[in-house]
This record gives C-alpha cells, structure tokens and sequence, in this order.
C-alpha cells in the first residue's frame, strides 16, 4: 500500500517510521530543508523536500497512486488543503489529517476528510481522567468521531440513583452496556439499580451527550460545555 | 452590505478603507493589532483583533450575519481555512479567498470558494504589458465554477462578485 505523509514533525517522522517498520512504501513530504535532511538520514531516501499544499508537488510524490495521504502538519489550514488536494484533485481514497483546533473537527469531516485525528482531543481527554469531576469521560472516539465511548460516575444527587435502566429516559443514540461497582464490572440489566459511586460505560452519538449528562449526571451547569 | 475582512494587509486595509467610505458596514480582523495602524485614522468600520481561522472567533467578531466575506491574509492555505469556515459553516453568501497559487486558485474555484490569485493577475498584466493577448480570465477574482460535494445547500448560494480587480 502506497502512503503520502505531509509533515515530518514530531507525529510525522514517528508514523514514517512505524509504516516503515511495518513493510508499507511510503514517501515523506517535508518542506523544510534542514528537517528533511535529518529525517532522511535516518530513515533513508524516502523523504521528498516538498511542501505538500502545493498541486504540482503533489503530483510528483505520486498522489495519484497512493492508497492514503496522511496530513499531519502543525497547522490545521495546511492539513486541510493536502487532504482537500488529495480527495478532490487525485483521487485519493483515505486521506487523514490532524487537527489541532477541535472546532475545525466537524468542517473537515464535512470538507470531505476521511479520517480525523485529533490531538488535542486526546490529551484532554487523558487529562479528564485523572481529575475526578462529576461529568462525563471521553474515553475513545468510535467510528471517525460520531460515536463516542463515554463514562459517566453516578453522584449521591444523580437522577438515576435508586432506578432501572428502564426508568432512565434515554435518546436513540445513547446505549449503557456496563457498570463498574467497586472493582468489578457487570453487564446492565432490567433489575440493575443504579447506586451512588457506580461508573456506567455508555456508548453514545455526539449529539446526544447533553440528553446522556441529564439522565445520568443531572441538568448541566449552564454556560459549561460538554 | 454587511463586508467581513480577514487580513489587514495592504489589500486588507484598502479594500475596507474603499467599502466603509462608500458607506458599506465593514468589520476587519487580523491577528496582529499592529496591521491596523494601515488604516486611516478615520476609518468609520470596525477593526478587531481576531483569528480568521477559528470558528468561535469568526462568530464573536460578528461574521456570521456578514453579507460578504474576503479571506485577504498572506497565506493561501489560511485564506482557504477561513473561506470554508464562512461559506460551509457560517453560511456567509458571498465568499473570496486570495489564493496566490495558480493551481490552488483553480482547485477552489471548483471547490465552491471563488477565488483571487495575485501571481496570475500580475503574469497576465505584464505579457499584456509586453505585447501578448490579455487572458480575460487572469482579470481579477475566479467565481466559483463548481461546488463542494458535500455541499447541497450551495445550489441556492447566490453568485460571487464576478470581479473586484477590474481596472
């Protein structure tokens, strides 16, 4: 499989390596000379001193036969327009691309980017899980970003305290599929009843995490985010 | 009209000097607070500092109800951003973004965003200047000619200014 990687920071030089190491062909677009020559003497002459926004450079790394371009620059604009370039102007079935910024998340889906990395996303999200708030855990993103992996910790003055997943009024895009009580995990059941300090794992759509938050968590404080 | 500039910039700052004196409501925005000083001291519009690439800060400077919206920053891949970000997500009718690369410009065009390409004007302006046929098309801004795939709801967008570089 034939992959395009624009970018040789830090995510770029180790995802070269690491396709490298697992027998992909691949070419490295770095358009500044100084790392591109590092780089290269590392990982050998795969590493073309290009800037990949430009069609022409494209071109000649190419794009037309990859399998993937992976966009991975420290700058969302420039991410965008290689995997814009790549999908629209050759064809490129898979193109990725990291964003910075989590609000250019949804644009670039739109924008027609197939796969969304998102860094800061996930930082944030391993920062959430080691300071205890009463609110919901992005644990993984499912599914490019639609679906989420989330856990909510039931508090003494939750909703759901004292009720069946039954009495639990939850959108259609919402699914609980374990609880953690204490140290070990159960599957939920129709006679499960939720207790203060139980953990519930639910798979939930985006958009359907303010409905989630309400049901397990109570009304959201206004003005904050989820 | 309602006119949202990113980029105080040479072309920036003349473009908003040019509307807000023809009596047109114009908010522009750069990054560098600095750039505003290419402004006259009397420009009647709004100047804020502000990211053109950041949808929240779009929407605090007040773009989203603009009438017309120019992306006029130095960088092609940032004009391109800020473009989409107003056409795609803010719904802004009329969108041009500055795009310097011949081959980008075009790709843009295509894509929905119509677009301005300095290198192109100049190259045509000086082979006419030394004798060739003008190229009708190198004369100011590319409208759009295609739209974005996942885009239905640009059918009902109205056409872009055809040209804002003329004479």
């Amino acid at each position: 499989m034939y992959v395009i990687i624009v970018g040789g920071g830090k995510v770029g030089y180790y995802l070269t390596k690491e396709l490298l190491a697992a027998g992909h062909e691949l070419v490295l677009m770095e358009k500044d000379g100084r790392r591109a020559r590092q780089i290269s003497d590392e990982v050998g002459s795969i590493v073309l001193q290009r800037d990949g926004c430009e069609g022409k450079h494209l071109a000649e790394a190419g794009a037309n036969r990859a399998a993937i371009v992976a966009a991975v620059t420290g700058d969302d604009e420039d991410n965008l327009v290689v995997c814009q370039m790549a999908k629209h102007h050759f064809d490129v079935p898979r193109t990725i691309a990291r964003v910075n910024n989590p609000r250019n998340e949804s644009l670039f889906r739109h924008l027609g980017v197939d796969e969304i990395i998102s860094p800061t996303r996930m930082a944030l999200a391993a920062i959430e899980q080691d300071i205890p708030v009463h609110e919901l855990l992005h644990l993984a993103q499912l599914r490019g970003g639609e679906l989420e992996l989330i856990e909510a910790q039931i508090a003494d003055d939750s909703p759901a305290v004292g009720r069946h997943p039954a009495d639990i009024s939850l959108p259609d895009g919402c699914s609980l599929f374990v609880l953690i009580r204490g140290d070990t995990a159960q599957q939920i059941r129709p006679e499960t009843l939720f207790q203060a300090g139980d953990k519930v794992l639910a798979i939930s759509r985006t958009d359907c995490e303010v409905a989630l938050h309400r049901a397990l968590i109570g009304d959201p404080v206004p003005g904050a985010t989820s | 009209m309602r006119a949202f500039i990113v980029g105080c910039g040479r072309v920036g700052a003349g473009l908003a000097e040019e509307l807000a004196s023809s009596g047109h409501d114009v908010t522009i925005i750069d990054t560098n607070a600095e750039a505003f000083n290419r402004l006259g001291s009397d420009f009647p519009g709004r100047a804020l500092r502000s990211d053109g690439t950041d949808e929240d800060q779009l929407r605090r400077s007040g773009a989203e109800g603009a009438d017309a919206f120019f992306a006029l920053t130095e960088g092609d891949n940032r004009n391109i951003l800020a473009a989409q970000l107003a056409a795609e997500t803010l719904k802004v009718p009329t969108v041009v973004a500055k795009v310097n690369d011949p081959v980008r410009a075009e790709a843009y065009a295509a894509l929905g965003i119509a677009t301005m390409c300095r290198t192109r004007m100049l190259v045509d302006a000086l082979a006419t200047y030394a004798g060739l046929p003008s190229d009708p098309a190198a004369r100011g801004v590319t409208p759009a000619t295609g739209h974005h795939p996942g885009a239905d709801h640009q059918a009902e967008r109205r056409t872009p200014v055809t040209s804002v570089a003329e004479d």
